[in-house]
């Protein structure tokens, strides 16, 4: 039996009504595919969703789209503004068009895979998200990453990592300049087995072996006076 | 925060429609400024030997045909006028120096809002909606307009303080962010015979782009040096006769979002001030990267 799809029509319903309708569905709701139409760019569509939906934006959207979301898959048929997928802690997020910047800024857990590129700030402070990026990220991305994975099949731009703590990121392409304390480090068998799998789970054609893996120097985990410059 | 908005049209049969597109997308951020709103319009000519003076004075039931009698006195010739709310559009005989003498003279209280062939700067405290409405711009045509819907952070919410600012002759500019060494350019500009009216950081960026092309550099040239003397967060959408230009700062934490398509070039903070455009769906859309001069030119500028 074909799973029934809900549309629900965004320009009509507005966008509280759409949110509040998906945070009252049930952790064992049946409605598990909703397809919102008419997106027309606005902020904060299918944010903080906490049951195993999957939710189709069909077309582009505004500022922090699914936003802190739990066990959801939201997939947008377009691109995507500022913050897209940030804070998300489970789930999957796919942006199919291109991510503006910050994109799951500050995530916990789940994969956001974006199949264009991401501007600047992507993966910034990220905390334990995996992010696949098939296109290139712009300037300091995954600032100040704590944990996750970034993986970039495309180019970096500068600042790559810059104070970066125990993230690990994955740049096929050219890395146009490494943040401070942020180095090139040995991929290690592990990794690059982890590697393959989120590459396999975004449906990347991508080799793992094409990548090169960085990460923290932890040269500025405490403050050393002979490294005041490089803060 | 602050919205801005620019439209440039590639189509000439467009022209006569700018104002009603360019509207759809202003009125659409107004929740990034509901403060204020302004708007300069790129429109027909002056005819040959005039220069065309938009004027301010808060007051909807000023005497504007007493400026145009003591233009008119001054020059001898004929001051086509018209007003528009609290603005009236002056078609001056040149030198455009002579003209604002007389107002100086005869009219202190009267604000020059923007000055040249085919510009026309209005701005208004109040809501984009109420703006557009007050000044008919839904019935305006020309080739390019850009606009800014204002949430002021730090100077006055007052017409003055409201975008675009203008500083030469048809050059505007509106601004998206803050500048941190608006101080000490004021002050080096000034030395070099640029005026300003207020104390806003943007009004600044406005000066430097005219003192550049005042020495004869490109607007192209003016807004790469831009990146280096500067300092803060900024997009910028800039309007001349004949181009309109955007540029972002190094950092580029201020959002813009740009469309191409055969008929026009429309940028915008946020990707939902450009639905209504007609034929948005198959745009080329991308984001304007940081410390890139992007540029446009009329080759035909009517």
């Amino acid at each position: 039996m074909r799973p029934e799809v809900r549309s629900y029509d965004l320009a009509a319903g507005g966008l509280r009504s759409l949110n509040q309708t998906l945070h009252d569905l049930p952790a064992e709701t049946e409605l598990l595919h909703w397809k919102v139409l008419a997106p027309q760019g606005a902020h904060a569509i299918a944010c903080g969703l906490t049951v195993p939906i999957t939710v189709e934006i069909d077309g582009h959207v505004g500022y922090y789209c699914a936003g802190m979301n739990q066990r959801a898959t939201v997939i947008i048929q377009g691109n995507a503004g500022v913050g897209v997928a940030e804070n998300m802690m489970s789930g999957l997020v796919h942006v199919r068009g291109n991510a503006s910047q910050s994109a799951a800024a500050s995530g916990h857990g789940g994969l956001l895979v974006i199949d264009g590129d991401a501007s600047a700030r992507c993966g910034i402070s990220m905390k334990g998200i995996s992010i696949v990026v098939k296109g290139s990220v712009g300037h300091m991305s995954a600032f100040m990453a704590q944990a996750g994975d970034l993986v970039v099949c495309g180019d970096a731009g500068e600042g790559l990592g810059d104070s970066i703590y125990e993230a690990r990121l994955f740049v096929r392409g050219k890395v146009q300049e490494l943040g401070t304390d942020c180095r090139e480090q040995e991929m290690t068998a592990a990794e690059r087995e982890a590697l393959a799998g989120l590459l396999a789970q975004a449906g990347c054609q991508a080799r793992p072996e094409e990548f090169r893996r960085y990460g923290s120097a932890r040269e500025l985990y405490n403050f050393h006076i002979d490294h005041a410059g490089k803060y | 925060m602050c919205g801005i908005v620019g439209l440039f049209l590639k189509n000439r049969s467009w022209n006569p429609r700018l104002g009603e597109y360019f509207s759809e997308m202003l009125e659409c951020l107004s929740s990034r400024g509901p403060d204020s709103a302004g708007f300069a319009v790129y429109g027909s000519s002056a005819r040959a030997g005039s220069t065309k003076f938009t004027l301010y004075h808060r007051a909807p039931d000023y005497p504007w045909e007493k400026v145009a009698a003591s233009l008119q006195e001054a020059s001898g010739a004929t001051t086509p006028w018209e007003q528009l709310s609290t603005h009236a559009v002056f078609l001056v005989p040149e030198p455009e120096a002579a003209a604002r003498a007389v107002l100086r003279r005869d009219h202190p209280e009267v604000k020059v809002m923007s000055v040249g062939q085919r510009i026309q700067i209005m701005k208004e405290v109040g809501t984009p909606a109420e703006v557009i409405d007050r000044f008919h711009v839904r019935e305006m045509s020309g080739t390019h307009a850009i606009g800014h819907t204002r949430m002021a952070t730090e100077s006055a919410v007052t017409t003055a303080g409201s975008h675009p600012f203008s500083t030469g002759p048809d050059l505007c500019l509106v601004h998206n962010g803050s500048l941190s060494n608006h101080n000490n350019v004021r002050r080096n500009l000034r030395r070099e015979g640029i005026e300003f009216e207020t104390d806003n950081d943007s009004e600044v960026a406005a000066g430097y782009i005219a003192s550049r092309l005042r020495r004869g550099e490109s607007l192209q040239a003016a807004l790469e040096q831009a990146l280096d003397d500067l300092d803060g967060f900024f997009t910028f959408a800039v309007g001349t006769r004949d181009g309109f230009a955007v540029l972002r700062d190094r950092i580029a934490c201020k959002p813009a979002v740009m469309a191409e398509t055969q008929d026009y070039v429309a940028m915008a903070s946020e990707y939902r001030s450009l639905v209504s455009l007609p034929g948005i769906e198959a745009a080329r859309l991308w984001e304007p990267e940081p410390a890139t001069v992007y540029h446009w030119r009329i080759a035909d500028a009517p």
